[in-house]
């Protein structure tokens, strides 16, 4: 279908567009990449009275790195971080990432901050940036705020960002050199969104294990008892840490083929980041 | 009404349009380049796949009011190039269309692949157009077609 009538606004500055979604944060909507939204509109499944147009701002551009941590701009794309055209934090997990994430011609437009900031359950940078400890600079009318990744995400396509606040940056701490990781992405087509998503790091020579899951029904969910005893566990003490970790969400309503899916994902991994 | 000026196949444009207006409909009812087809017109089926400052995107999920000073490419655009002139010759050769209606998108998404290095096997080939729909589902032809314009270009250079 045809998206509805609509206003439209191409700031010159953040500043500018924080302002003005103050003013009108009711009926408006940022357009990053436009890639979910867009459709929403098109599916009339989103009307909003005024997009704002962020994609060209120059600071939501920016990538930049000290010895601790690299921070990229919330408008960076996906096919940027494919390309590693911005610097790689994560030993080669994010660019791997964002290679399997939806389709070269959506990866080319689709934007960092615009996947967190709509946190589609199975959406693939909530998760990861959940298991690298990645933290979200956003800015509103009061000025500046840093949230954990962890968190941030609250449910399906809700986050902790308000009404009348815009993405800015991620900062995602620096993985070791010698840093291990495994990903898997359950989906029937090259492109598609999952149907179960599993990351697994270890870093700090084994200290620092992190296993998170996506795809369950809800926001990042890490895996609290598997990331606990994945070095030194079996096949099958894996297995049940996994099928643990799954019964204590239960609010997630899981259905046996979906707990079946995500405990393939999470164990194939952790084997993978354990190789 | 928003002013846009941007270019398209090489050419200045400027019009005044509805921020509604997608890309994809600014195209083809506004500058009558029909080639540009739309399948599902919410970004799964691939079919107005065209080119933005250069990069693939889907033109049903663009405004044209955020369009203001890009360059756009659409399939009538390619004369001349040589990669586009490979591809379809081999599509020809290879019967790799049925219908027609997800050609031009393919034709460009292959394109991409070819340039970027992403076509050396059929596999990677498969992984590249899974984003594009053939509804014939004459997939076959199409791959045999792209890996046989890597091979050519790859003897002469791209």
């Amino acid at each position: 279908m045809k998206p509805p009538a609509v206003d439209y606004i191409r700031p010159q500055s953040l500043a500018e567009a924080i302002e003005l979604l103050a003013r009108r944060s009711d009926e408006a909507r940022v357009l990053a990449g436009g890639q979910s939204l867009t459709a929403m509109m098109n599916l009339r499944i989103a009307s909003p009275g005024l997009l704002i147009d962020i994609a060209r701002l120059p600071e939501l551009a920016v990538a930049s790195e000290d010895g601790a941590a690299v921070t990229l701009g919330a408008c960076i794309t996906h096919a940027a971080i494919e390309d590693g055209r911005v610097p790689d934090p994560s030993c080669g997990l994010m660019p791997r990432v964002a290679a399997t994430l939806s389709h070269r011609a959506v990866r080319n437009r689709g934007t960092l901050g615009g996947s967190l900031a709509l946190s589609d359950p199975a959406a693939e940078w909530p998760v990861v940036l959940t298991a690298l400890d990645a933290e979200i600079v956003v800015r509103g009318p009061n000025g500046r705020r840093s949230l954990k990744c962890a968190g941030f995400t609250t449910g399906i396509f809700e986050t902790r960002l308000n009404g009348d606040e815009i993405i800015e940056s991620v900062r995602i701490p620096k993985l070791s050199g010698d840093a291990r990781w495994g990903y898997l992405k359950l989906c029937r087509k090259a492109g598609e969104f999952a149907n179960a998503l599993a990351v697994a790091i270890i870093d700090a020579g084994g200290e620092d294990r992190r296993v998170v899951i996506g795809a369950a029904n809800g926001a990042p969910l890490v895996l609290e008892e598997t990331s606990r005893v994945l070095a030194g566990s079996t096949d099958n003490g894996m297995r049940e840490a996994v099928t643990a970790d799954l019964d204590r969400a239960a609010d997630r309503h899981l259905d046996d083929y979906q707990r079946n899916l995500l405990t393939v994902a999470a164990m194939r991994a952790v084997q993978q980041a354990l190789q | 009404m928003t002013a846009i000026r941007l270019r398209i196949n090489g050419a200045e444009v400027a019009e005044d349009v509805p921020a509604r207006l997608s890309l994809a409909d600014f195209l083809r009812e506004r500058r009558n380049l029909t080639g540009t087809h739309l399948g599902c017109e919410h970004g799964v089926c691939g079919a107005c796949t065209i080119l933005v400052d250069g990069e693939p995107a889907r033109s049903c999920l663009m405004l044209a009011v955020a369009c203001d000073e890009r360059e756009i490419e659409t399939i009538e655009g390619f004369a001349g190039d040589r990669v586009m002139d490979v591809l379809r010759r081999n599509f020809h050769r290879h019967h790799a269309l049925q219908c027609g209606y997800c050609t031009p998108a393919m034709l460009i998404t292959a394109r991409d692949l070819i340039l970027r290095r992403r076509a050396g096997s059929e596999r990677e080939i498969r992984d590249g157009l899974a984003g594009n729909i053939c509804r014939c589902t004459g997939y076959t032809n199409i791959v045999t077609a792209i890996a046989a314009a890597v091979g050519e270009i790859g003897e002469g250079g791209a």
